[in-house]
């Protein structure tokens, strides 16, 4: 087992990676009252053309399947996994996200038999039709339940906008139409292929003894066998630079207007370390011009082109990235021709140093008030760990950033073609 | 060993609770002003978490005050507004990095507590008003959220179920006050409602974070003093008796409907029965085990969500669920099921042992967020008793099904609100 320890930030990470491939992770916090455990794998809505394990020919599964597969994992022959974990006071969730597939627990007692519950039972699939038509009724519902959210509709759109053939432009969660097709069979090929231990992290954050803790996860892997290694052969369409449409307008029943832009960033990175700084420089720029001590936002503010919804965020993947800004506001055409003129002429604007130092302070405050949260430590190190970076060591490179940096970075940032409108305007 | 170090003090108008955790990275400063909730000055205070946030005497626009706070690491600051029970309550939060973990030896804390005292003791004015220019468009910005609710259904239906049920309560009154209350606002009598808001609203301000070596009561005291005049409480009107159950439906152009119900459990924070009543709502619908989750989507395939949660000061427990438009009987009928069996005991002795533990797991896991610890903590002050998380979880560990039956005898429906599609015939 590994230990390495972060001065700075007071903390101690133990790692291992087990003969079966399983990366392992742990975090005490003998502060904290409870712990939380994620089983992660990597494995989202995007994987959708593969090759399925033990065959040659890719295939594509139905919209949706990976996000049907974390619903069903929880269901057993004889009961539900939710109970377990119940039973013990504790607890229990999982996400599917465009890349990842996360099965996750709480608890302030019970540590261990939880543990061994979350890796017991995410290793132990039971899939059959008629359970598998049953969730098609739960799940119909979840998608009609964003059908109805202006904020995930106006998101999505801005996505669909953005790309014209990379899987990310899918719903995570499918269509009614797209999950009524899927088949025990179809869980299982993905399961099989997806869930193998070498693609997977278990991170543990909490209240616990980290030798004892390693010990018994090592011991329940060791206890079960699997398929050896393979690696799996994932198939994402080539996806042009340019935008699939400039503007998409949505019509809703919404008593307030929307509209938002999308940067569809450039995947033009070399290594770990310009990933992770680019990461970083869109935040901190965006920041730097769009949050409320930033450039333009008293200014969209005051001219009523905005409200207090606004805001931005930044999605880096491994094979695609986009920036999304914007909120409700009554003049949605209006926003997205202020909008789009200052992303345009951003290529002519300078940072000076007061101002860069500031935002690399805003920077540090929010990272440290993130690890505040064991639900935020534990996906995000997954997170970025597939990623090649380390968490913990985010805080060096954020202190090394400079503000030629920055005017470097931005006088490439952003074209264009790159950019996308996306409004939601009453029906 | 204690769940939480509390120590209370009460100084210069108003309660000082420091509670110093290794818990956090941070440290919190959290000032919660209280008052009864009132038709003629619940708009005004909706107003005035926006107004604190355009400028203050020395950092006189937004953009100005939201740089200083950059330079302290990004601190941040959050002013809201919430109902709890028949009280408004006023939020100030301000969230610094610890300055342990920084390679500076900056006084972050002391700064905020600066800055803080100047967002609420200096607003932005003349002296007399606030400024004009913000007023109107803070109205604009309040105008807007109140127009949005509607575009949230979830929330929607919540707020006209409380319309519908609490009539005739001050509960009923809406958080974010009124379009044309709003009309009537203007930089002058709303400077003035502020005012008088300062020295009559109950304040608590409390301190959360690692804080060894430093003095909290001299830093708190030197930047928060007030005079204060005699504050109003709510008259509580007591417990409301259910004469009918009272059916409504209303219709939108949406896919889904939402099913909303509302019952009177009578039972509020400090009273003997809340303990239970934390299990009673554990094994209803709090949790994915409980009656609801089971049997409105698990057993039917009726729902993605179907829960319960309880209001503590109010006495009141509401139903919610997203289900298709055309399974309104069949829905309902169950939830009302699930409530009559739980009358009826029809829960196991094991079932309610397991459900302590996820109420007290619950409790804890919440106590290990910042601002999560501060919501529990403020509850003793809005029931005015003093009643310590680690008291509640021994009474929660001592709860029966005795305890459970009783609750059960309190519970009355009062109200069914289902928002349906247009042409959806709820009696399908």
């Amino acid at each position: 087992m590994n230990k390495k320890t972060y001065e700075q930030l007071k903390e101690n990470l133990y790692s291992e990676q087990l003969d079966n491939g399983l990366s392992v992770f742990l975090l005490p916090k003998p502060e904290m009252s409870k712990t939380y455990g994620i089983f992660s794998t990597d494995y989202g809505s995007i994987d959708n053309t593969f090759v399925p394990i033990g065959q040659t020919e890719p295939i594509t599964v139905p919209d949706g399947i990976a996000h049907f597969l974390e619903h069903k994992l929880f269901e057993k022959e004889d009961r539900d996994v939710f109970q377990d974990f119940t039973k013990r006071g504790a607890s229990a969730n999982a996400f599917t996200s465009f890349t990842k597939t996360a099965y996750l627990f709480s608890s302030t007692s019970n540590i261990e038999e939880n543990v061994q519950t979350l890796l017991d039972f995410v290793q132990d699939p039971y899939f059959s039709e008629q359970s598998v038509e049953k969730e098609k009724g739960i799940i119909g519902q979840e998608i009609t339940m964003y059908d109805d959210q202006p904020d995930w509709r106006s998101f999505f759109g801005t996505i669909q906008s953005m790309y014209q053939h990379h899987p990310v432009q899918i719903d995570i969660a499918g269509t009614i139409k797209s999950i009524d097709k899927i088949t025990k069979d179809d869980l299982y090929t993905c399961y099989n292929t997806f869930y193998h231990p070498s693609n997977m992290t278990f991170f543990v954050a909490g209240n616990f003894d980290p030798e004892k803790m390693m010990q018994l996860i090592k011991a329940n892997q060791q206890a079960k066998s699997f398929a050896p290694k393979e690696e799996i052969k994932r198939t994402f369409p080539e996806e042009p630079d340019q935008v699939a449409k400039k503007k998409h307008v949505i019509n809703m029943p919404v008593s307030v207007s929307k509209c938002l832009i999308g940067i569809k960033e450039k995947m033009d990175h070399s290594d770990h370390q310009s990933f992770i700084k680019k990461e970083l420089l869109i935040d901190m720029l965006l920041d730097h011009f769009f949050s409320r001590s930033g450039e333009y936002y008293q200014e969209l503010y005051e001219n009523d082109l905005i409200d207090n919804s606004f805001s931005f965020e930044t999605n880096m993947e491994k094979n695609f990235g986009f920036s999304i800004i914007g909120g409700n506001t009554q003049k949605p055409d209006e926003l997205a021709d202020k909008l789009t003129s200052i992303l345009i002429n951003l290529k002519e604007a300078t940072i000076d140093i007061e101002d860069f130092k500031r935002i690399k302070r805003k920077k540090i405050g929010q990272l440290l008030r993130s690890l505040n949260s064991l639900e935020f430590i534990s996906s995000q190190f997954i997170h970025y760990h597939l990623l090649g970076i380390d968490l913990f060591e985010i805080l060096p490179v954020i202190e090394s950033l400079t503000v030629e940096d920055a005017n470097e970075f931005i006088k490439h940032w952003i074209d264009e073609e790159r950019i996308a409108v996306c409004q939601i305007v009453p029906s | 060993m204690q769940l939480v170090n509390e120590e209370k003090v009460s100084t210069n108008g108003f309660n000082l609770h420091v509670i110093q955790t290794k818990k956090y990275k941070t440290i919190n400063v959290v000032v919660k002003f209280k008052a009864p909730l009132n038709r003629d000055t619940i708009t005004q205070r909706a107003l005035i978490p926006y107004v604190l946030q355009q400028g203050t005497k020395n950092n006189p626009s937004a953009r100005s005050l939201r740089q200083k706070l950059d330079e302290l690491y990004g601190a941040v600051l959050s002013i809201d507004s919430a109902k709890k029970g028949e009280d408004h309550i006023i939020t100030v939060r301000m969230e610094v990095a610890n300055e342990v973990y920084l390679s500076s030896n900056e006084q972050i804390l002391e700064n905020a507590v600066n800055v803080l005292n100047e967002i609420i003791f200096h607003p932005k004015s003349d002296g007399k008003a606030f400024d004009q220019k913000i007023i109107n468009r803070e109205k604009q910005t309040l105008l807007q959220k109140i127009d949005s609710i509607v575009d949230d259904k979830m929330s929607y239906a919540n707020m006209r179920l409380i319309d519908e049920m609490c009539k005739d309560e001050a509960y009923n009154l809406h958080v974010h006050g009124y379009k044309e209350d709003l009309a009537n606002v203007n930089e002058e009598n709303l400077y003035e409602y502020y005012q008088s808001m300062l020295v009559e609203d109950e304040l608590d301000i409390y301190i959360l974070g690692d804080l060894e070596g430093k003095d909290v009561p001299q830093l708190i005291t030197k930047n928060f003093s007030r005079e204060v005049r005699t504050s109003k409480q709510q008259k509580s009107k007591g417990n409301v008796e259910v004469e009918k159950v009272n059916e409504i439906t209303e219709q939108q152009d949406v896919q889904q409907g939402k099913l909303h119900l509302g019952f009177r459990t009578n039972i509020r924070f400090g009273d003997p029965e809340y303990n239970a009543l934390q299990v009673f709502n554990g094994i209803f619908g709090g949790f994915p085990s409980s009656k609801l989750f089971m049997n409105v989507r698990e057993k039917h395939s009726l729902a993605y969500y179907a829960a319960s949660r309880f209001e503590s000061h109010k006495g009141l427990l509401f139903v919610f669920s997203g289900i298709a438009p055309t399974d309104y009987q069949k829905a309902k009928e169950i939830i009302i099921e699930q409530m009559d069996a739980m009358r009826n005991g029809a829960f196991s002795d094991e079932q309610v042992d397991e459900t302590k533990n996820m109420v007290i797991n619950q409790l804890k896991e919440t106590m290990d967020h910042p601002q999560g610890l501060v919501e529990v903590l403020y509850h003793q002050v809005l029931a005015n008793q003093s009643f310590s998380p680690d008291k509640m979880i021994e009474e929660i560990s001592h709860v029966s099904r005795d305890d459970l039956l009783k609750v059960g005898e309190k519970i009355q429906l009062d109200t069914v609100y289902f928002l349906t599609s247009k042409g959806g015939d709820a009696d399908e």
